[in-house]
């Protein structure tokens, strides 16, 4: 009875999992059966290009994922060009001289796009540089802190050793040693 | 100064924000219309047979080399937009005497009979479209309009319904400037 209740977890589990990873494999379900080529090369290829065409109708998706009837007219010509012999970029261009850059998902890189293409580094430039100075203009009061006493100072010090010489016997000894390194450190200037 | 000019910074960060965003929301500058690729180019080699019951001939690159200024403009029954600016380019054609070529893209040949029927016709010529016509001719969305000038390129291309501002504006003055 026992044995026979964990099968049916085991099952219920393994039946879970398969599930679980069917769903998690990267399938498509825009594209249709009947526009999958015969050579699955030529298929791999055209699953590549679809996937890096935008579709112009619901603009953030790619012709690959898109349902829209212009996605797969632009599937199916790319299939149709694949299979003609051009080469994957022939057929960007085709789309290109079709749609302008805007059917790319990569805008290609030219004068109009460097605005694109290097604006982050740009700015993490204008970042790097506000933080080197902020980081520089902090340093004057850290060093400032690692000077030797001033001569108020020293004189303040030794008040208040003195001070707490007379008042506590048993650490004379430690505070001595304490003055003596002060005076050391002051003489050394 | 230095002091100072950190103080100013944001407010001339604003204000530089502002003029962008006032820059954005130009006419023209709508980022879902994507701007098209074909002003200027020769019209594609395509082929759009008629359909005898839309009583209008089809047509090709071919039969537009015909040395007139041409209107062509994609249309199809289930295209709300295309309703709208119907009435437009039958005043557009009865007024000023326009050349208007339609193609009729991916319809049901009775649905665009019923279109034509209950709204009229002023298409000179009626092509069909199963599908790849409109990518051959930039064409992403229902209505789109283009102006072929008498050597057969593309001078003028509208994405979207022509209404009298637009009409008036751009298209008119493209067309006179060719006739």
């Amino acid at each position: 009875m026992r044995s026979w209740s964990l099968q049916i977890i085991a099952k219920v589990f393994a039946t879970a999992f398969a599930v679980l990873w069917l769903m998690s494999l990267p399938v498509s379900w825009a594209v249709e059966p009947d526009e999958i080529l015969a050579d699955a090369e030529l298929e791999a290829r055209a699953r590549a290009l679809s996937s890096e065409i935008r579709c112009l109708v619901c603009q953030n998706q790619s012709i690959d994922d898109s349902d829209a009837e212009l996605a797969r007219e632009l599937r199916i010509l790319i299939r149709e060009r694949l299979t003609g012999g051009d080469s994957d970029d022939e057929v960007k261009d085709y789309l290109v001289s079709r749609y302008g850059d805007f059917v790319l998902f990569n805008p290609p890189l030219r004068a109009s796009t460097f605005a694109i293409w290097f604006g982050p580094f740009i700015f993490l430039a204008f970042g790097l540089l506000i933080a080197f100075f902020y980081l520089r203009a902090q340093r004057p009061v850290a060093s400032q802190a690692s000077l030797g006493l001033s001569a108020e100072e020293r004189q303040r010090l030794d008040e208040v050793l003195n001070l707490a010489e007379n008042s506590d016997g048993d650490s004379q000894a430690s505070t001595e040693q304490v003055s003596e390194d002060s005076v050391q450190k002051g003489s050394g200037e | 100064m230095t002091k100072r000019l950190i103080f100013i910074l944001p407010a001339l960060i604003f204000v530089v924000l502002v003029g962008f965003f006032v820059w954005g929301l130009q006419e023209g500058r709508d980022p879902s219309i994507v701007p098209s690729a074909m002003i200027e180019k020769p019209i594609p080699e395509f082929d759009f047979p008629g359909e005898p019951l839309l009583e209008r001939d089809g047509f090709s690159d071919k039969s537009m080399q015909n040395g007139k200024v041409i209107v062509v403009n994609f249309f199809a029954s289930w295209c709300i937009p295309c309703r709208a600016e119907h009435a437009l380019l039958t005043q557009l054609v009865e007024e000023e005497g326009i050349t208007l070529w339609g193609i009729n893209h991916r319809d049901k040949t009775e649905d665009a009979k019923e279109f034509l029927d209950r709204l009229g016709n002023p298409y000179e010529r009626i092509g069909i479209d199963s599908g790849r016509g409109v990518v051959k001719w930039g064409v992403y969305g229902l209505p789109e309009t283009l102006v072929v000038d008498r050597e057969g390129r593309i001078r003028y291309h509208h994405r979207g319904p022509l209404v009298r501002a637009i009409i008036e504006r751009d298209l008119l003055p493209v067309i006179r400037a060719l006739d």
